[in-house]
């Protein structure tokens, strides 16, 4: 073998080994939170309050306060974000203006999530007077969402052929009859994931909800949209860095770890597949 | 019935318009909001001290000090060195999944760095708690494995997917002529990735990174967890640091509202967002030239 081969074979083997590590990442950070977290997992931990100055007991309220922001996350920037997909790939003319609003989505999506907890904190705590709540906590994650679902609405929209348009259009409908009845229906599975994974994210984001209304131990479920919440990002927070017995809780904060990660990667996974099976069915 | 459809068609295509422009709308109003706040602070503080002092104190009864020189010097160390460590990686895993795998494992490996980006912030700094900052102990007989370094590990960790995902549609889109060019020239297929794929598909490969570049300088939660949090001049990657992102984190929730040292941590969050604005809109301008070409 001469050298030029060898070199080839280093450097491929190189590769491999690149990839290889990166999904070693991935398999130890899983194997390691499963292995510590299923100890403490159980049907109590995920029903029960915590209790004994969060010594003990269960995630219960933290699960639900995720659960709510989510919430209130998808009913703010789920629709925008597909009203103003339907634009960008609908209606905007070509020209530097949609350009422009290209731009600024890019951007908003790169814009530092803290960011986005100072302005929630100016914007909806201080001058809207929301204060810190489960209302000023959802709406600026909403924000952070919104860049998400429109780039991932404008993929599925952008994936509807253009024929189902023109059969439309040529028996006399109207622009908007058009979008309803053909393109919205085709878009929808792509249009649902997007959503699936902006969601996900959303609800593993601790830095936007850190000033606008989480908090780190509330004995009761959040009753209105102005009440404070809890949540599971944060809970891990506070169970790994804030705790006075930060040793003695370990194990909670590994089976708070593990229930947001198993939450995440789920609708993830789920997402991910949903995606596969379509492009298999059109491909068809 | 005609002139109906036509004004409800024209309103529809309003309401739309008013969803579109939305996205300039927010990204104005954090900037400008920012502002506002922001340069509040400066009615007490200079800017030139905030700008070039490395002294952060604003909690000193004789004197406060607003400096964030260290600050952002600790947030651009931590970013490099994650770099450092990311992106021969990032562009090796590229050049594998666009170039040698097979249709099978690339159908695992994009889930799985997909997955990878999915992995809370938080989750990554918890496990440079309990996993990396123990294994930094151990190797470099450290008495706290909570520094720079292992901040730098975890934001490189975490810009790994979107430096792989960006390089790998770069390298994807070279042309094949280039390669089979190269390859006809009797140049390996070693030498064609190194000297031909790579450096054709750099304007891509650039923008990736500084994508990830600008992802890492704005993390927050997982340098807040693992680098120890001390507000000085790093000297050493094993010194504990504290970065822009984690400053505000620590201190938003503890001053008062509508204080001097309230809207000096404004002043954090804009120069902030200034900085990650410029890099994102240069990765963006590269990236666009590179699709044009």
């Amino acid at each position: 073998m001469n050298t030029k081969k060898i070199k080839e074979k280093l450097g491929f083997i190189l590769l491999r080994l690149s990839v290889l590590f990166v999904v070693l990442f991935l398999a130890v950070i899983l194997t390691y939170l499963v292995v510590n977290g299923a100890r403490v997992l159980s049907w109590q931990f995920l029903t029960q309050n915590p209790e004994n100055a969060m010594t003990q007991g269960g995630i219960f309220p933290a699960l639900v306060g995720t659960f709510f922001v989510a919430l209130i996350t998808a009913i703010f920037s789920v629709p925008l974000g597909i009203f103003a997909a339907i634009y960008l790939i609908e209606y905007a003319p070509k020209g530097k203006f949609t350009r422009l609003i290209r731009l600024s989505i890019r951007n908003l999506s790169g814009v530092p999530s803290i960011i986005y907890g100072l302005f929630g904190v100016a914007l909806f705590v201080q001058m809207l007077r929301f204060g810190a709540s489960l209302l000023s906590s959802g709406l600026t994650l909403g924000l952070l969402t919104l860049p998400w679902i429109i780039t991932a609405s404008e993929e599925a929209l952008k994936s509807v052929p253009a024929s189902y348009r023109e059969g439309a259009f040529a028996l006399g409908a109207s622009k908007w009859q058009v979008i309803r009845t053909n393109v919205l229906p085709y878009a929808f599975p792509g249009i649902l994931t997007g959503i699936i994974l902006g969601l996900s994210r959303a609800a593993g984001e601790t830095a936007p909800i850190l000033f606008t209304g989480v908090a780190f131990f509330i004995p009761s479920l959040p009753k209105s949209l102005l009440d404070q919440f809890m949540a599971l990002p944060y809970h891990l927070y506070i169970m790994s860095t804030q705790h006075h017995d930060i040793e003695g809780v370990r194990g909670i904060a590994y089976g708070t770890a593990l229930v947001l990660l198993i939450f995440i990667l789920l609708l993830n996974l789920g997402a991910i597949i949903a995606r596969y099976r379509m492009r298999k069915i059109r491909r068809a | 019935m005609r002139n109906l459809r036509r004004i409800k068609e024209g309103l529809l295509k309003q309401f739309f318009f008013l969803n579109g422009i939305l996205a300039i709308l927010v990204l104005a109003g954090i900037f400008l909001l920012l502002l506002s706040q922001g340069i509040l602070a400066f009615k007490e503080i200079s800017l030139f001290e905030f700008l070039t002092s490395a002294r952060w104190s604003p909690d000193s009864v004789v004197r406060p000090t607003y400096g964030i020189l260290s600050m952002v010097v600790s947030t651009l160390m931590v970013t490099a060195i994650a770099l450092i460590l990311a992106v021969p990686l990032g562009i090796g895993c590229a050049s594998y999944i666009s170039q040698l795998a097979s249709p099978r494992v690339k159908e695992i490996a994009k889930p799985v760095i997909e997955m990878l980006a999915a992995v809370p912030s938080v989750v990554i700094g918890f496990m440079g708690i309990v996993l990396v900052a123990p294994f930094l102990t151990k190797i470099f007989g450290i008495s706290s494995g909570l520094n720079a370094l292992n901040g730098a590990i975890l934001l490189g960790i975490m810009s790994l997917p979107t430096i792989i995902s960006i390089s790998e549609d770069a390298i994807t889109s070279v042309p094949s002529e280039y390669k089979e060019a190269s390859l006809a020239l009797g140049a390996s297929r070693w030498d064609t990735l190194v000297k031909v794929t790579i450096p054709s598909a750099s304007s891509g490969i650039i923008a990736s990174i500084m994508l990830g570049m600008g992802r890492a300088i704005g993390e927050t939660m997982t340098v807040l967890m693992v680098t120890g949090n001390a507000p000085a001049m790093p000297h050493s990657l094993f010194d504990s640091v504290r970065t822009m992102t984690a400053t505000i984190a620590i201190e938003l929730g503890e001053v008062p509202f509508n204080t001097t040292h309230y809207y000096a941590l404004f002043a954090i969050g804009l120069t902030l967002f200034v900085i990650t604005f410029l890099v994102n809109l240069l990765s963006d301008i590269i990236l666009s030239k590179g699709q044009r070409s």
